[in-house]
């Protein structure tokens, strides 16, 4: 007999123990594995796709980051042009603004030097005027300035018309102070007694004088009282002095190789001066000096002179 | 000289009696069992994996993929059974190289034993599938005529596998046998490998044949069937 039944048996509860054997540690464990490993690879597929996605995500927004941070670039970077050139035309203007400023002060400061330096001229002038007449009075008729001057001032006195000298003999009757007589110079005692003599005289009366010495003084001797002026001047000499030097200037003006050249007029009067009075002193030299220096450098501005007091004429 | 290695008997009470099929079988038995443990512990889910899982995630998935093409859809249900059989088969005939080693399917009760598995088990995959009715009715199809040609088919396919294996299995070791004793040198190694191929190519036949009839039993109610595999 080639079958045994209980072998047969046996064989099938063997073959039966051997699937559930090879079923709990066979197949399940390596399907399992088949399984994670498949989802393992899967997820990672997924995961690779996903960061690609992301990554390609983050490219274009760098991307368009990077074209935004140009175009922010370009505009602040015209702004800043925009905003250099306007603050360089602001701050060329506000030169501009400074330095017309700065020439308008410089002008002003020079006119000023200028207006100095012509009443510097001017009183040196009328100094030089008054040492010339006392030289020449002294030399050729044996007379002072002084003397001459006192006189000068008494015929004035004497040919003024009765309306002017009625006038002036009331005020100097009603005047409370004493009458004023001014000069540009000391008057010896004696030419203070001959002008109170002649003022006694003239006007009949016993008038108190007081005498003083003011070197600004444009007229030669002034006489004053309450309100009322006889005056003796070198206005008319000094105005016509100051037209011929202010020719000269104007000519100057016109060409400066001129003007570099000493003006004649003032090497005469240098000239005359050191004649006049030999004994200068230094301090009034170098004034001279500065003074003639001043008037060589550039200055437009016309030469004024003093305003002269108001004058009696006769 | 024996046909089966049932003859051998190492202890027998009454009824009970434990032969060389037997012995052999539980040697088998713990062989896979234990080299299955022994692989599975360390099981790697990752990328990286031992040679010994390599290979047997090859062999499982080849069987695997064998089923699918039979032409069921769930080849994993399946898989411990059909799995076990080619295993089982193929584990025995291969195991032949050992020299005094009796292959248990060279034993007819063995083969019948899994022949009645195989016999039992397309009718219960088939119940499984479709439910009883329709399964008894399948006998009755095309007519009710061919009712007792499907049951004869039935029967006769089980005992064709059961005495196919055998005839087989028990013919490899016969043959190796009488070479032995006429031309004892080279010539026996040829018919040795000739054997192990012969064991294998039956291993893969009664797998795939019972494949077939589980198939045939579970695509019942399958209105589009998936061309049968080859055989």
């Amino acid at each position: 007999m080639l079958i045994d039944w209980f072998t047969v048996l046996a064989q099938v509860v063997n073959f039966l123990i051997l699937m559930w054997l090879l079923k709990r540690f066979l197949y399940l464990p390596i399907l399992n594995a088949i399984d994670a490993r498949e989802k393992k690879i899967a997820k990672e597929l997924a995961d690779a796709d996903t960061k690609k996605v992301e990554a390609q995500k983050e490219l274009d927004e760098f991307q368009h980051k990077n074209a935004e941070f140009e175009q922010q670039r370009v505009a602040l970077m015209n702004k800043a042009t925009e905003e250099a050139k306007t603050e360089r035309l602001h701050l060329l203007d506000k030169a501009r603004q400074a330095a017309d400023t700065l020439s308008v002060k410089r002008q002003e400061s020079l006119r000023i030097d200028a207006h100095n330096l012509n009443q510097a001229i001017s009183r040196r002038i009328r100094q030089e005027v008054f040492a010339i007449a006392r030289k020449v009075l002294t030399d050729l008729a044996a007379t002072s300035l002084e003397e001459r001057l006192a006189d000068v001032f008494i015929r004035r006195l004497q040919d003024m018309d009765e309306q002017a000298k009625a006038d002036l003999g009331k005020a100097l009757k009603a005047a409370s102070e004493p009458a004023l007589v001014r000069s540009a110079f000391d008057l010896p005692v004696a030419q203070c007694t001959v002008i109170q003599k002649a003022i006694n005289q003239i006007f009949s009366a016993q008038i108190n004088i007081r005498f003083e010495t003011e070197p600004e003084l444009i007229s030669g001797i002034e006489l004053t009282s309450n309100g009322q002026k006889v005056a003796w001047s070198i206005v008319d000499y000094l105005a016509s002095l100051e037209k011929i030097v202010d020719d000269l200037l104007q000519e100057k003006d016109k060409a400066e190789a001129q003007i570099k050249k000493p003006p004649a007029l003032m090497r005469q009067m240098d000239k005359r001066a050191y004649e006049a009075d030999g004994s200068m002193t230094g301090h009034a030299d170098e004034e001279w000096k500065q003074a003639e220096q001043g008037m060589h450098k550039e200055n437009p501005e016309p030469v004024k002179t003093e305003q002269s007091a108001p004058e009696v004429k006769n | 000289m024996h046909l089966s290695p049932d003859e051998i008997i190492f202890w027998q009470f009454g009824f009970l009696k434990l032969n060389a099929t037997i012995v052999y079988t539980w040697g088998l038995m713990v062989v896979l069992a234990v080299g299955s443990i022994l692989v599975t512990r360390k099981l790697s889910k990752g990328l990286q994996r031992s040679r010994w899982q390599n290979l047997l995630e090859i062999v499982i998935t080849g069987i695997v993929k064998q089923i699918e093409e039979v032409g069921m859809s769930q080849p994993e249900k399946y898989l411990s059974f059909l799995g076990t059989l080619f295993l089982f088969v193929a584990m025995a005939s291969l195991f032949t190289i050992v020299p005094g080693y009796e292959p248990p399917t060279g034993s007819l009760s063995t083969t019948a034993a899994l022949a009645i598995c195989v016999f039992v088990a397309v009718p219960l995959f088939g119940i499984e599938q479709s439910g009883l009715g329709d399964y008894l009715q399948a006998y009755l199809k095309p007519t009710v005529i061919m009712l007792p040609f499907n049951i004869i088919s039935e029967v006769s396919r089980t005992l064709a596998l059961a005495v196919r294996l055998f005839g087989n299995m028990m013919s490899g070791t016969m043959i190796l046998a009488i070479l032995l004793t006429i031309t004892p040198f080279i010539f026996p190694i040829a018919m040795s490998a000739l054997g192990l191929l012969t064991g294998m190519v039956q291993a893969y036949i009664f797998s795939i044949l019972a494949t077939v009839y589980i198939a045939a039993a579970t695509r019942v109610r399958n209105p589009k069937p998936e061309p049968t595999a080859k055989h």
